[in-house]
């Protein structure tokens, strides 16, 4: 009986928690799934039948290979299981194949592979310093923050209904973060040693003898791993990067927290090196054997597409050309613009690919990338000249992610719980940055709307977004009742207007005679409106890291 | 309630898990000439919304009864016509006459199954949500989590969800009457069980647990006082209430006869295809279908049922309490289901309601019984093509039991509520101590059993000379579960008032 008692976990929440989400993805196998579920099986169809020389080139589908080398390895590993269950979907040519074990290998493994993630948020939890312990297990962080990361609406849509594989590369960011967070050694030692602001009252040198070294190189690792699986994460590297070479590579600051600069550890910088160069070298080393690279570059960044997806992601461009729309417009009305000199396509955006400015000058991928460095420049000074242990980390991490999706060229609205989910865990540790997290995650969640138009979906959608989002506000309110309300008027007034929204898109257009005559209009206004929360979320976080003193100052407060 | 929002969350789970069961297959989907269940709702809106009420019930050239005829009461016929008349204002062709026959189609199977979850939403959830915020001693956490397992339960989601029927109705207006009769609004409660009765003639299981109690309190209030003025209100209600669900059939006699012949179809046998109570799996080793009469049948039936329900309805009169009411639910509508005429597997859900109300105070039985009930429904839902929501929810339902009420730590005597029971049985038997172990040897054997049937059922081929060896195993090894069931809830009944005395004593 004990050992019964055991296996079935009981009053372990979080077995309780993980056990219960993956059953909720089981129940989400029979639902929709968009071109990503073929994607994905062609992939598997080329690792598996091609010699690793033609990964790179094969072009029967569309749906090309542009995933980084480890990605591909991962999916020829799959490969081997799948041909279990059907061999026919590892046909190249077999396009568009969908049998019913073909949907049921395809949702298990994804589900399989977030055992991962499940690990990466057991680790993070542990991050979480339990000194603010209420008497009920509900209102503990450690128990909100495994609510928000694994019940976490976006990814549950995005990898179990739309159908990627989000979930395990989450998994490995997170595990990566975790990493910087914890110490080897002895957790009670540990705490005995650290001060409450994360730093070591010990000098360096007993520090090291005691073995309470951060984990960094696992850190370095998993991320460089993480990169190689999907490059989206580049768009995080810039924080890694400079919060790996001022916290690690350089061992002591001054007492007022800058770098002291004959700190640096020669040692470091070389071993951190050689992870991210053996890494690299696994992934990259056989197609630079097979004069490749240049052929698998020009897969990873295809820059042929579009500034904005066919869904405008909420983000600056979103609002940009909302406001050329609107400019033309009233230019039309107000005959300052020529009718005939406007391009067909801009009166149907929203359906086309290229979207083509007739009032505002047009955006060039160069400009995007010049606006994303610009907007991620000052996090990462403060990343550098105020440094704050992991949790400063973090934050330039979400704003790097955030700048990104605001600036950057095709974003898809996916992109978006690239900045949640790490958000996720600074949520429960400040009230200010609960306010950011949920407004964010709300209006980020809320534009992931459009990715399931189906109708049988239409609940599930609602429901689980109702679901995450009342357990994220209410969960952080109770967590945060005696400090300032987490939300002033205007922020209630904003977030309370999504619920009217989606009463207009889903429930009153589609019945009204726009519907023909503007199709468009829905997905437009859910992203301009989205875009306005992710903006004011994202600057709000910015004054926040920028005024926020460094760790040293307010400690002589 | 302060934690409103975890009751919320709760409710949504429960929704959600609902609506992602119901994406998957339904009775008789693409199964001609007859179809399933969820045809028989279909055709039943047709026959509601295109033929006059003095029609519904009998045979004609536009209504053959042999194709899915109206056997419910009048409630579920109106139900029907309400829902025809949203489906006309979507698709006319949806009811159309005759020619609407075995229709389907993606957006149906989508209208049909929101139907559902709004009755669902309208009667079932909020009855569990009040019941559970009505429960007392015990703290707020323990009342969401109990909801939480109510609302999980897997039968009836699978059931109408899945293989498609509207038990929600019934069962949520049972609800509301176990509700109003345990608050003390006997005549709203009452109200509510006639609505249930008049959905679902199978509600009859628990009309005598109502009568018992009503009757009971009205004693205790006196007779020649108070008591009867209650008595005649109650009355009253009742007749009212039928009367008015009744009024289109009470024009003439010959309607109100065809409709209880519809109700109850006496001529159908003893018993229909697997079902796990006694005849069916007494039918294994004797063929009492064909030896016996008809009438012998029903009239054995008849007596079986009386006297196993016998102890607990007159111990509910004499002693009449809120939770003997509800275990003396309980334990008749076992009665009902394992010995009674006519009895379908899914009328195992009317054993399920009482049982998850008394879920959080015997958590460990409860949860043993809700898991041997869904266990007993399998041969059906392998028919629908349900085993994966099946397996699912069933794991979802049995980790919520075990994480909010930890069960398997209230295995001792005084938990299972067994303490009077072995107290008495050790004046005798002074070595009658292991009662408590004996229940977890027979939990996990029986948990054990119900997982390799279930494996097997599904990777192994029966043999050709026995094509139903598994179904009838199924029913076979829940009969045996429920018998053990019937006689748990019998002793904790008879035994139950004593321990109160006791401990009135005591202190």
């Amino acid at each position: 009986m004990a050992a019964f008692t055991i296996a079935a976990g009981t009053g372990n929440w979080f077995s309780a928690l993980a056990l219960g989400v993956t059953l909720l993805k089981c129940l989400l196998i029979p639902t929709y799934h968009s071109t990503d579920f073929e994607v994905h099986r062609n992939w598997l169809a080329i690792t598996h039948s091609l010699p690793i020389s033609q990964w790179y080139y094969e072009a029967t589908s569309e749906w090309t290979l542009d995933y980084p080398p480890f990605f591909a390895w991962f999916e020829y590993i799959l490969s081997h299981v799948a041909k279990y269950f059907d061999q026919e979907m590892l046909n190249v040519r077999n396009l568009n194949y969908s049998s019913s074990r073909t949907l049921l290998f395809q949702r298990f493994s994804v589900i399989f592979m977030d055992v991962l993630f499940v690990y990466a948020v057991h680790e993070c939890c542990k991050c979480i310093d339990g000194k603010k312990v209420g008497k009920e297990l509900t209102e503990k962080p450690k128990f909100i923050l495994s609510v928000l990361l694994m019940w976490n609406f976006g990814l549950l849509i995005v990898d179990h209904i739309h159908f990627q594989y989000n979930g395990f590369l989450f998994g490995l960011m997170l595990l990566s973060i975790a990493r910087l967070f914890q110490r080897q050694g002895l957790p009670i030692l540990s705490r005995l040693v650290l001060n409450s602001g994360g730093q070591a009252i010990l000098p360096p040198r007993l520090t090291k003898v005691l073995g309470l070294q951060k984990r960094h190189m696992e850190g370095a690792f998993f991320f460089a791993v993480l990169l190689h699986f999907k490059h989206i994460y580049l768009y995080v590297a810039p924080a890694y990067g400079v919060y790996l070479l001022r916290s690690y590579c350089f061992t002591a600051n001054k007492p007022d927290g800058s770098v002291r600069w004959n700190s640096f550890s020669f040692v470091r910088v070389i071993s951190l090196g050689l992870v991210v160069f053996l890494v690299s070298a696994l992934s990259l080393g056989p197609f630079l054997a097979l004069n490749q690279l240049p052929q698998v570059f020009s897969r990873l960044f295809p820059f042929k597409r579009g500034l904005c997806h066919a869904y405008w992601a909420p983000n600056f461009w979103a609002l940009y050309n909302a406001l050329d729309k609107v400019l033309s417009v009233i230019g039309l009305k107000l005959k300052f613009l020529d009718p005939n000199n406007i391009p067909k396509a801009s009166m149907t955006s929203g359906l086309v690919q290229q979207f083509q400015h007739t009032v505002l000058p047009s955006v060039t991928p160069l400009t995007t990338l010049i606006c994303t460095l610009i907007a991620i420049l000052p996090s990462i000074f403060c990343l550098w000249f105020k440094p704050q242990g992991p949790r400063g980390f973090l934050r330039c991490l979400t704003l790097c992610a955030l700048s990104s999706f605001m600036f950057g060229w095709h974003v898809h609205e996916k992109a978006i719980l690239l900045a949640i989910l790490p958000m996720s865990l600074l949520s429960v540790q400040k009230a200010g940055d609960a306010s950011i997290f949920l407004i964010l995650t709300t209006t980020g969640h809320y534009s992931l709307f459009p990715l399931l138009f189906t109708a049988p979906e239409l609940p599930i959608k609602i429901l689980l977004m109702l679901l995450f989002t009342i357990y994220s506000i209410s969960s952080l309110k109770t967590l945060f009742r005696k400090e300032k309300p987490l939300f002033n008027w205007m922020e209630t007034f904003y977030l309370l207007g999504l619920g009217p929204l989606e009463v207009c898109c889903e429930f009153v257009f589609p019945f009204t005679s726009w519907k023909v005559k503007y199709p468009f209009l829905p997905l437009l206004l859910t992203s301009v409106y989205c875009a306005v929360g992710i903006t004011y979320a994202w600057f709000k976080l910015y004054v926040s890291v920028l005024i926020d003193p460094p760790v040293g100052k307010t400690k002589k407060q | 309630m302060e934690k409103w929002y975890l009751m919320t969350i709760v409710v949504l789970i429960g929704l959600t898990v609902r609506w992602t069961v119901s994406l998957n297959s339904y009775s008789g989907a693409g199964k001609p000439p007859m179809f399933g269940d969820y045809e028989a709702q279909r055709h039943w809106q047709e026959i509601t919304f295109n033929l006059p009420v003095k029609q519904w019930y009998f045979n004609s050239s536009d209504n053959n009864l042999q194709y899915w005829g109206l056997d419910y009461p009048p409630l579920t016929a109106y139900h029907s016509l309400l829902c025809a008349y949203v489906a006309k204002f979507i698709n006319p062709d949806w009811i159309a006459l005759h020619t609407s026959r075995g229709y389907e189609s993606q957006a149906h199977k989508l209208f049909m199954r929101t139907t559902v979850l709004i009755a669902d939403l309208l009667i079932y959830i909020p009855a569990v949500v009040l019941y559970c915020c009505c429960l007392k001693d015990i703290s707020t956490k323990k009342k969401i989590a109990n909801a939480l397992c109510i609302l999980l339960y897997p039968g009836l989601i699978l059931i109408d969800y899945g293989h498609f029927q509207y038990n929600s109705v019934s069962l949520g207006f049972a609800l509301w009457g176990v509700l109003g009769v345990s608050c003390d609004w006997d005549l709203l409660g009452s109200l509510a069980f006639c609505l249930a009765i008049n959905y679902k003639q199978m509600e009859l299981y628990h009309s005598l647990p109502f009568f018992c109690f009503l009757l009971g309190k009205c004693f205790k209030k006196g007779l020649k006082g108070k008591g009867f003025v209650l008595l005649v209100k109650l009355a009253c209600t009742v007749v009212a209430s039928f009367v008015l669900c009744w009024l289109p059939f009470f024009t003439e006699r010959e309607q109100t006869l065809q409709v209880l012949r519809r109700l109850f179809p006496v001529d159908r046998g003893l018993f229909e295809d697997k079902v796990a109570n006694i005849w069916c799996s007494f039918n294994v080793f004797l063929k009492i279908r064909d030896i016996l009469p008809r009438h012998i049948q029903l009239i054995m039936s008849f007596c079986f049922t009386f006297l196993s329900l016998l102890p607990a309805c007159i111990k509910l009169t004499l002693q009449p309490s809120s939770k003997g009411f509800r275990l003396t639910l309980v334990s008749c509508a076992l009665s009902f289901f394992l010995f009674s005429f006519q009895v379908h597997e899914k009328s195992i859900l009317l054993v399920s309601l009482p049982v998850c109300l008394v879920l959080s105070e015997i958590p460990f039985m409860s949860t043993w019984f809700l898991l041997v009930s869904t266990f007993s429904l399998l041969p059906l839902l392998l028919k629908d093509e349900l085993l994966m929501p099946s397996v699912v929810t069933t794991m979802a339902f049995f980790i919520a039991c075990v994480t909010s009420f930890s069960i398997f730590e209230k295995t001792s005597e005084e938990e299972l509520q067994l303490k009077s029971f072995s107290i008495s049985v050790r004046k005798y038997l002074p070595c009658f101590t292991f009662l408590s172990r004996m229940i977890q040897y027979l939990f996990l054997i029986s948990v054990i059993t119900m997982v390799l049937l279930t494996l097997m059922t599904v990777t192994l081929d029966p043999p050709q000379k026995l094509p139903d060896l598994f179904s009838v195993l199924v029913c076979f090894v829940s009969c045996l579960n429920f018998l053990f069931f019937l006689v748990y809830f019998n002793i904790i009944i008879m035994w139950d008032s004593k321990s109160g005395r006791n401990q009135k004593k005591i202190s």
